[in-house]
């Protein structure tokens, strides 16, 4: 059996793991916090630029833009947006669990993958196991900014432009709520035309300059903010699963800290009642 | 009391102004434009410029916004704001690097990749780069 000593250095060891996880546990809470927040302010401009975009697309413009037309699919591009930073369960592994079984169906269907990472986790994963990553972003923080994310996203843009990629998901873990999230896999290109009621009945707008221009500007500026939505809310999603893998890991701590305490306690009293009965051995001997 | 509309000035990153009002003033691209109450509907791109708002109780109020749309519903006047100063030969440059990331990325040594088609893909970029580059400067003159 372990010596006294040895086990309240163990005790002592966990007990500060367990004050680090139980801090970051606490950071984990209110930067959440913070990002939901992030989260609620991005949403309006996201909803009205959608309400824009579906008044436009079931518009009646000659015009049609390259975004809205279906093609064969050859080849199909990624928007793959993980967190920078491990320690938050599965988040990500359960994400690009996401995207490779979803390039694997397309390949069965003979379509190649294309992809734009977003986060240092995903960048690391695609280095290891191999694609054909076109495009990285990371180090985006806590209160990443939408002018980070334009290069990439015209990476990908450009490459559905040129026919490089006849379709484009979004993959990024939804918040559901604290204790759960899913990954979460959209379709940005082509756009699909909104079924709501809401935006059939339509009205033609005046234009000013002409359709076509507004339309190139209005959807590259829809796509980039439906992909920062994602980044926001895969923050927040990455917050969440930190907090509460913190929380096990401290709870685990805990209960790791309890029973050595057990331990240490019996060796402690068996070590008392055999010198008591040493000496009592040796008061009977004289 | 005067005839308001309900104005929204959003930007991707957050909501900057929601509130009934009598009157906005913005920089459209072809001109500086008032949209009072019962405007027909419009749909403008916006110079970076300030946006003025006039609320229901006669306060003003101003917005810089670095380019976006203007949006006129019947009931509904909406600001797209952009959140940053938007160049086409920015975004392309940002394009770059985003493709120069991705390619030292894949530098590491233990990464089992197909090389060739990466380096193909990065060289048709360039290219494809350096075309719109000289379209610039072509355009420039």
């Amino acid at each position: 059996m372990a010596s006294g000593k040895e086990i309240k250095g163990k005790i002592s060891s966990v007990q500060s793991t367990k004050k680090i996880t139980r801090a970051m546990e606490m950071v984990a809470a209110s930067k959440m916090r913070k990002a939901q927040d992030r989260m609620a302010a991005s949403k309006p401009y996201a909803s009205r630029m959608r309400q824009v975009v579906a008044h436009l697309a079931n518009a009646d413009l000659e015009y049609r833009h390259i975004y809205l037309q279906e093609r064969e699919v050859k080849n199909v591009g990624y928007i793959v947006v993980t967190s920078d930073r491990g320690l938050s369960g599965g988040l990500n592994a359960n994400l690009l669990k996401k995207v490779v079984k979803s390039t694997r169906q397309w390949e069965q269907e003979g379509a190649k993958a294309q992809y734009c990472v977003v986060g240092s986790k995903g960048i690391a994963f695609f280095k290891s196991v191999g694609g054909d990553v076109q495009a990285t972003v990371n180090g985006l923080g806590d209160t990443p900014h939408l002018s980070d994310l334009i290069g990439s996203i015209k990476v990908m843009l450009d490459a559905f432009e040129n026919g490089e990629i006849d379709r484009l998901y979004l993959v990024y873990n939804e918040f559901v709520n604290t204790m759960t999230q899913s990954p979460k896999s959209i379709q940005l290109l082509p756009l699909e035309a909104s079924q709501d009621e809401e935006f059939q009945r339509h009205w033609d707008y005046i234009y000013e300059p002409e359709p076509k221009e507004i339309l190139d500007e209005l959807l590259v500026r829809f796509i980039e903010s439906q992909v920062y939505q994602g980044v926001v809310e895969n923050n927040a999603c990455e917050q969440a699963a930190r907090m509460v893998a913190m929380k096990a890991a401290s709870d685990n701590a805990g209960e790791i800290i309890n029973d050595l305490q057990l331990v240490y306690n019996k060796a402690r009293q068996a070590a008392i009642t055999q010198e008591i009965s040493e000496i009592v051995g040796g008061a009977a001997a004289v | 009391m005067a005839m308001t509309v309900h104005c929204d000035i959003v930007s991707a990153e957050k909501q900057l102004f929601s509130g009934l009002v009598e009157l906005v003033v913005a920089a459209g691209v072809e001109g500086d434009l008032g949209v009072m109450p019962g405007h027909a509907p419009l749909l403008t791109r916006l110079k970076p410029g300030p946006v003025r708002v006039k609320k229901q109780n006669g306060d003003e109020e101003v917005f810089y916004v670095s380019g976006g749309f203007l949006e006129v519903q019947p009931k509904l006047v909406t600001v797209l704001a952009d959140t940053a100063e938007r160049a086409q030969d920015m975004d392309g440059a940002q394009a770059e690097e985003a493709k120069q990331r991705a390619k030292e990325a894949l530098e590491g040594k233990n990464a089992d990749m197909d090389y060739s088609r990466a380096a193909i893909t990065l060289a048709e970029a360039s290219a494809r780069l350096r075309t719109i580059e000289q379209i610039k400067k072509m355009a420039k003159r």
